[in-house]
């Protein structure tokens, strides 16, 4: 398997106004594989659809990406790319999705037009064979009718046709790489594993590597290649997804499972993990989980945890 | 109801014009009050007034409609750049407003009248346009400032925009809504500014009839002939309404909260 994209020390910093920085994003490193499937797993608040924005450049001012951090792609340096070479990466080489199609959709213009966009802004392409290639890409993330659909405005469309319309547009450009920033987290049960399926059904069929961002393992499970476990600012674990979820190692990770309903298996209480994310710039020394670990122990204060990623 | 008002009267002006409007009509005789041949009389040189009032409508919408579609095109443009690009950008065309919205419009446009004597109708048109964009741009900057981060911006970034694209394509449209609403309201200003210019002899000049230079007309026979003065007059307070109540409707439509 060859690495596609390799993101390697990354920290994306904001000023806390103080004069000093913030790193909600600190020390993050992972790979990703042609054609595979990385699902990057965390809580709300640990760093995870910053980092996403990171990969493509899109951190919101006045944050940046401090020196030292490394985003590869392919041959490609990402972090050394200005304005044209970088735009024609985004939605051409790398696109993304995100969490709520209800404000990812342009209000004022049609599903065909936001679609052919995407494919003018990239391709030379005629009018018309956008048009067609608008709406064979609707028939493939599962829109019935899509003639008549490109005509449609988002306000027409429910939460989860508007997500296939995401997912389209981010087809139209041809990429590589798919970042899904908890792409089902504003649906319903039953549409998110429809997009799922449209989903998973695509990266084999466009050969794209997916980068799945979610707080959810349930939908990780049978999906993703690798899981990666985010927290405060840094991943705390990475393995194949089957080792993860057979011997997850970190208290962290085993806390995530604890938090997860399950349908078989003898009824128990479910175990949340106490307390939320702290707010970048108070995290604890040392280990940056132990506030809320269950097994802390003294050398948890001054060292940071030591363990097999 | 509105909207239909305005919509006639733009549509009759030329229908109505039974003579041609500049030329003296003889046949009529000078200082006619309303008659049936004269609705609303004729002037000093016995040109009918119902005419000239129509002609003058088309001349006094023509040049409000243009100057407010100059002003919120322009203003439409600096105030997309100054929210999108944000920074040192802003901060000097924002500046730049803040100074031109501290000098009183009317005062500015005299000057210039003055300076610039036998002005042609299309540089005039000009001058109140570009003398007229500046709370165009707050506006259409304070919607691209709440815009920009919305999340169909940033998926249009991150799907390779341009910053031209994003700017034009995305926020812009975006912002057509109140931008309407607050040129509709413009339009019966400019109304009222180019009338109050002509009647002071600084807007439209004669022949060319427009409602302000036809009450300065009458003016010096207004005890004797009221209508040469009233009739135009009417037609100014008749649209400004219009246009307002106009506004206030495509307001209330773009505003669901004022239902």
């Amino acid at each position: 398997m060859t690495t596609l994209l390799d993101i390697h020390d990354l920290h994306v910093s904001f000023p806390d106004g103080d004069g000093a920085r913030v790193r909600p994003v600190d020390g993050v490193s992972f790979s990703l594989e042609r054609g595979r499937t990385l699902a990057l797993v965390g809580e709300s608040g640990c760093g995870k659809s910053l980092t996403s924005l990171a990969i493509l450049r899109l951190v919101p001012s006045p944050g940046r990406i401090d020196p030292g951090s490394s985003i590869r792609f392919g041959d490609v340096d990402v972090l050394a790319l200005e304005g044209e070479a970088l735009r024609r990466i985004r939605g051409r080489r790398i696109a993304m999705i995100f969490q709520d199609p209800m404000t990812s959709l342009n209000p004022v213009f049609n599903v065909g037009d936001q679609i052919t966009e995407v494919m003018h802004a990239h391709f030379t392409i005629t009018r018309r064979d956008a048009r067609d290639a608008a709406a064979e890409l609707l028939q493939e993330v599962g829109i019935p009718d899509p003639r008549a659909r490109l005509k449609a405005y988002p306000h027409q469309l429910s939460g989860g046709m508007r997500q296939r319309v995401m997912i389209a547009i981010a087809l139209a450009g041809k990429p590589e790489i798919l970042i899904a920033d908890e792409p089902t987290t504003a649906l319903d049960v039953t549409v998110q594993a429809q997009i799922l399926e449209v989903l998973d059904r695509l990266r084999e069929s466009h050969g794209m590597a997916v980068l799945l961002i979610t707080h959810d393992l349930g939908i990780v499970a049978g999906r993703a290649d690798r899981v990666a476990v985010m927290y405060a600012g840094q991943i705390v674990e990475t393995a194949p997804t089957a080792t993860l979820f057979a011997n997850p190692s970190h208290p962290y990770t085993q806390g995530l499972f604890g938090s997860v309903p399950r349908l078989t298996g003898p009824l128990a209480r479910l175990s949340p993990i106490a307390g939320n994310v702290p707010p970048a710039g108070r995290w604890p020394t040392g280990c940056r989980f132990r506030t809320r670990c269950p097994n802390v122990h003294e050398r948890s204060e001054t060292e940071p945890p030591l363990l097999r990623v | 109801m509105a909207l239909g008002a305005i919509v006639l009267f733009g549509l009759l002006a030329p229908l109505a014009l039974p003579d041609p409007a500049a030329q003296p009509d003889l046949a009529e005789g000078v200082l006619q009050p309303p008659s049936v041949s004269a609705p609303f009389g004729t002037d000093e040189l016995s040109r009918d007034v119902l005419a000239r009032v129509a002609a003058g409508t088309r001349v006094s919408l023509a040049v409000a409609g243009l100057a407010v579609a100059l002003s919120a095109s322009v203003g439409a443009l600096i105030g997309v750049v100054a929210g999108y690009r944000g920074g040192i950008v802003d901060a000097l065309l924002m500046r730049f407003v803040d100074g031109a919205l501290a000098i009183p419009r009317l005062f500015l446009l005299l000057l210039i009248l003055a300076a610039w004597e036998r002005m042609p109708l299309a540089a005039f048109v000009v001058v109140i346009g570009m003398t007229g964009w500046f709370g165009a741009s707050r506006l259409v900057r304070a919607e691209v400032l709440r815009l920009r981060d919305a999340d169909f911006v940033r998926a249009a970034e991150a799907l390779g925009a341009g910053s031209g694209r994003v700017m034009f394509r995305h926020l812009l449209p975006n912002t057509f809504g109140p931008l309407l609403v607050a040129a509709t309201l413009a339009v019966g200003d400019v109304i009222l500014l180019e009338a109050g210019l002509s009647f002071l002899g600084l807007g439209v000049r004669p022949p060319t009839p427009s409602w302000g230079g036809m009450i300065l007309d009458g003016r010096g026979v207004l005890t004797v002939a009221p209508w040469v003065s009233i009739f135009p007059g009417l037609a100014i307070i008749a649209t400004v309404l219009s246009v307002n109540l106009l506004g206030d409707a495509l307001r209330d439509a773009a505003d669901p909260r004022s239902a």
